[in-house]
């Protein structure tokens, strides 16, 4: 059997016909970037080639870097390898990424949803022979209600807390989903406050995207200004010092993960709404279906129990071993 | 059912008591009379006995859903909760329904009869037209269980707060065998009894754990020491000739000790007293085993009455002679629990007493806390001579001085999946000992608390890289971590491999300066038991 065109080493995923790495966890001399969450982008590589809109992102997390960007569909060829970068709908900046070398096609997910949130671009399938996937959520029990549904629900439940003299606080990661929510809070009930990291980040993002106007929480910020509104901060920040100011508050988060009363339960938060920017189970499979793939890889997730049922659809589906997290939501 | 849906929906989207309690207030102002005696039923254990086996509905919901069994079977034990699973699994529903609760109980009531089909046919329609809350709660109800975060407690505060009765007449009213389906609203809560305010108990006053010097207390003289008896917290009422058990959750447990009835031949009307049911097996105070064999049942057996009779060892005296006497010192108060023991003439009786010490010094009662374990005690309680009986937790009169938890080295065996947020973690463990010739394993305990989330990253990280084999959803892993794992009890038990149960086993420390070798046998387990 031949090499095949992308395989797992110990430094990512890796292409060596082109010499290049797709989200390598360890350094190494060229690699294309999906998206700006920490495990997808790390630090020390010699030259990065991403999604223009990701440029930004990465630049405020790595620093300095040697980086190069693309627009979605166009091509770059290295060694007779050809790839393009395609929409994931995961976060801002977010992409696939298509190989194609003597007429075999590999498509990798990176972390993708399928519903358009508006800001991230509409995930699009890729037709290919094997297809890298995600399976963060590759369980029948995950499935997403409409963000439309979620967001009314996020805005009555501030208002609810506001009635009821009480500041809302909502926790959620600092890139993709803070600005997801923050895209949609209808900032007629009241004014948007932001946690130092969710507003740094989003500022680095204003550029491009018309986000509603927020203030930031410095030690000048007043208690009584913080009342009845809504403060969007880092799951880091419950529990901590910080909050007091908040005083008395409701807590909520945002996350795939709500889904279950266990984990609602487990993080001592008021309200869980169910909002991911990974592709539920139908997702999941739907976008598997369209690629018309015969070979699925599953990485991060519930990767046994998802390529198990792959099989039983009829795909030689397999694991593979990768470094990524699943604690991003 | 929507309105029910709507209230689990609340309480379960809270974690602050007040809020929970008065989403059921609200509740019980709105809801049908009908609807209300259903809800106290279930939130007090009257649940309708289950019309359909746990395995039959899992067959059902997975065919609903279309996957595979296997499938739903990784779900549900990844999900922990069989309700929550088939509520998240099956498919959206299609049609709504506004039938009130009591018509789905009253249905469940007479499915249990009926065929397989007609089961399966009822489960299918109903999944099918409910919301995702209202068909977790349709299934929970069900599948029994119905754990939500509120206590017969929480319902009965509520409860009071929406009728304007009092609480406690409330508790009362609400024990016994009463069936929702043979009474109403009216008559189980709003009618007015004379005796309803016979049993009223008065508050627990509870003791602080001692956390510093015990020097630091003050002088041993003024304090009157006992043994913290490890058993069920309880109030026993003796009024006009009738006997009350109250728990320390302010729950009436009166029928399920039918042996203490016998102390209103000891007592005379008027008397409540403050003690500990401890489990008398074999004429000698029992294990925790023992005792959870009685707090479980509801129906108490003749045979389980004479393998496991219980007695109530008495701290304390809160009314004699249908006086309040709380107000008077606790050394008085004893005086006349002392008296009133005394005077008995039976002497085989469930009545005895906790025997109250003196010390001159601090050392001596360090030492007799080392005690503790081999006279079945818990540790030490310190009293304040010249104290009241106060109410809820104050600091400074009472105190609890706990003996330390056992501890054992142990090998990390086995290892499952968390639930929930660790769903994706392996954080639940199964720890061995050595057996004598230290040449196998034995699984002594299960554990899954007690790491910090980094350090159940490492280890998850290390068990995903060092699986042996894999049952289901359980990993064997390669054997080399030893954990220091804590436990506050230990007994003897056939139902275990290893021949002991351990209680509230939990991780203390990753012992990473330990190879197994170093891990202990289970005869040092053994060597624990207390004789
Ligand atoms: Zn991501
Ligand atoms: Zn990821």
């Amino acid at each position: 059997m031949s090499q095949p065109l992308l395989e797992s080493n110990n430094k990512g995923i890796y292409c060596s016909q082109a010499d290049v790495y797709i989200d390598p966890w360890r350094p190494v001399k060229k690699a294309i970037i999906t998206h700006g969450h920490a495990d997808h982008s790390r630090y020390g590589h010699k030259k990065y080639i991403t999604h223009h809109l990701n440029i930004p992102i990465i630049k405020h997390r790595l620093g300095k870097i040697n980086v190069s960007g693309v627009e979605w569909k166009e091509n770059f060829t290295i060694n007779n390898v050809k790839f393009s970068l395609h929409p994931a709908g995961h976060i801002i900046g977010s992409s696939q990424v298509r190989v194609e070398y003597n007429g075999e096609v590999w498509v990798v997910s990176g972390d993708y949803k399928t519903e358009d949130d508006g800001i991230s671009g509409t995930f699009q399938p890729i037709k290919c022979h094997s297809f890298i996937t995600e399976c963060t959520f590759g369980l029948p029990v995950f499935k997403w209600q409409p963000q439309k549904e979620v967001f009314d629900e996020m805005n009555n439940w501030w208002k609810d807390n506001q009635d009821n003299n009480m500041t809302s606080v909502v926790m959620v990661y600092s890139l993709g989903k803070a600005q997801r929510v923050l895209n949609y809070l209808n900032s007629d009930i009241g004014t948007i406050y932001t946690h130092g990291a969710i507003e740094n980040m989003t500022d680095v993002l204003r550029k491009n995207y018309d986000f509603p106007e927020t203030i930031k929480i410095t030690r000048e910020t007043k208690k009584i200004d913080l009342k009845g509104n809504i403060v969007i901060a880092p799951p880091s920040a419950h529990g901590t010092t910080w909050m007091r100011k908040m005083v008395p508050y409701v807590t909520a988060s945002a996350s795939g993960w709500m889904s279950t009363r266990g984990a609602r339960r487990r993080r001592a938060i008021d309200r869980g709404f169910v909002l991911s920017d990974h592709a539920d189970w139908d997702g999941l499979i739907s976008a598997i279906k369209a690629t018309e793939c015969e070979k699925v890889i599953c990485t991060h997730g519930y990767t046994n129990i998802f390529s198990r049922y792959l099989k039983t659809l009829g795909y030689d589906a397999r694991t593979e071993q990768t470094q990524y997290e699943e604690d991003e939501d | 059912m929507k309105q029910f849906a709507q209230l689990i929906q609340q309480i379960d989207s809270t974690n602050k008591t007040k809020t929970k309690v008065s989403a059921l207030k609200t509740y019980f102002d709105q809801a049908n009379d009908k609807d209300k005696v259903w809800t106290i039923a279930i939130l007090s254990h009257r649940r309708p006995p289950r019309p359909v086996n746990s395995r039959q509905i899992r067959e059902y919901a997975g065919e609903l859903s279309k996957i595979p069994s296997w499938l739903f079977e990784e779900s549900y034990h990844i999900v922990g909760d069989l309700a929550e699973t088939i509520a998240l699994i099956l498919p959206p529903n299609k049609g709504e329904s506004d039938k009130p609760l009591h018509a789905y109980l009253e249905n469940i009531l007479k499915l249990k009869s009926k065929s397989d089909e007609k089961k399966k046919a009822y489960l299918f329609e109903h999944w099918e037209k409910l919301n995702y809350y209202e068909r977790f709660v349709f299934t929970k109800l069900m599948t029994g269980g119905f754990r939500i975060g509120v206590s017969q407690k929480l319902m009965t505060r509520a409860l009071a707060q929406s009728t304007g009765i009092d609480q406690d007449v409330l508790a009362y009213k609400l024990m016994g065998n009463w069936k929702p389906q043979n009474t109403t609203f009216q008559s189980l809560i709003l009618e007015e009894n004379p005796e309803d305010y016979l049993s009223k108990p008065y508050p627990f006053y509870l003791a602080y754990a001692v956390e510093d010097e015990l020097e630091d207390l003050g002088q041993p003289e003024d304090f009157l020491f006992e043994h913290k008896w490890d058993g069920i917290r309880a109030q026993l009422i003796c009024r006009q000739n009738e006997i009350f058990i109250w728990s320390r959750g302010e729950e009436l447990v009166t029928d399920k000790y039918p042996e203490l009835e016998t102390f209103k031949d000891y007592l005379p009307d008027g008397t409540v007293l403050d003690g500990e049911i401890l489990a008398f097996p074999n004429n000698d105070i029992g294990d925790f085993k023992d005792l959870q064999k009685r707090i479980g049942r509801k129906n108490v057996t003749k045979a389980l009455l004479k393998k496991i009779p219980v007695i109530f060892k008495a701290y304390d005296i809160l009314e004699w002679q249908t006086q309040d006497i709380r107000s008077t010192s606790f050394k008085q108060r004893r005086q006349i629990l002392d008296k009133l023991f005394q005077n008995l003439t039976d002497s085989i009786t469930p009545f005895h007493l906790s025997e109250t010490m003196q010390f001159q010094n601090w050392e001596a009662v360090e030492e007799e806390r080392q005690k503790a374990r081999e006279i079945r005690s818990e540790g030490l309680m310190i009293k304040r001579a010249d104290s009241t009986y106060g109410v809820g937790r104050k600091k400074g009169d009472w105190w609890k001085y706990k003996s330390d938890p056992y501890s054992i080295d142990a090998v990390l065996t086995y290892a499952m999946r968390g639930h929930g947020r660790r769903s994706n973690l392996f954080t639940d463990y199964t720890f061995a000992l050595w057996n004598d010739d230290k040449t196998e394993l034995v699984t002594f305990a299960k554990a899954y608390s007690g790491l910090t989330d980094k350090e159940f990253k490492e280890v998850d990280r290390w068990i995903k890289k060092h699986t042996t084999d894999r049952f289901g959803p359980v990993r064997q892993v390669e054997a080399q971590h030893v954990f220091e794992i804590a436990f506050e009890g230990i007994a003897q038990s056939n139902r275990h491999k290893s021949g002991i149960a351990t209680r509230f086993p939990r991780i203390i420390r990753w012992r990473k300066d330990k190879t197994i070798k170093d891990a202990n046998t289970l005869e040092d387990l053994k060597k624990l038991i207390p004789k």
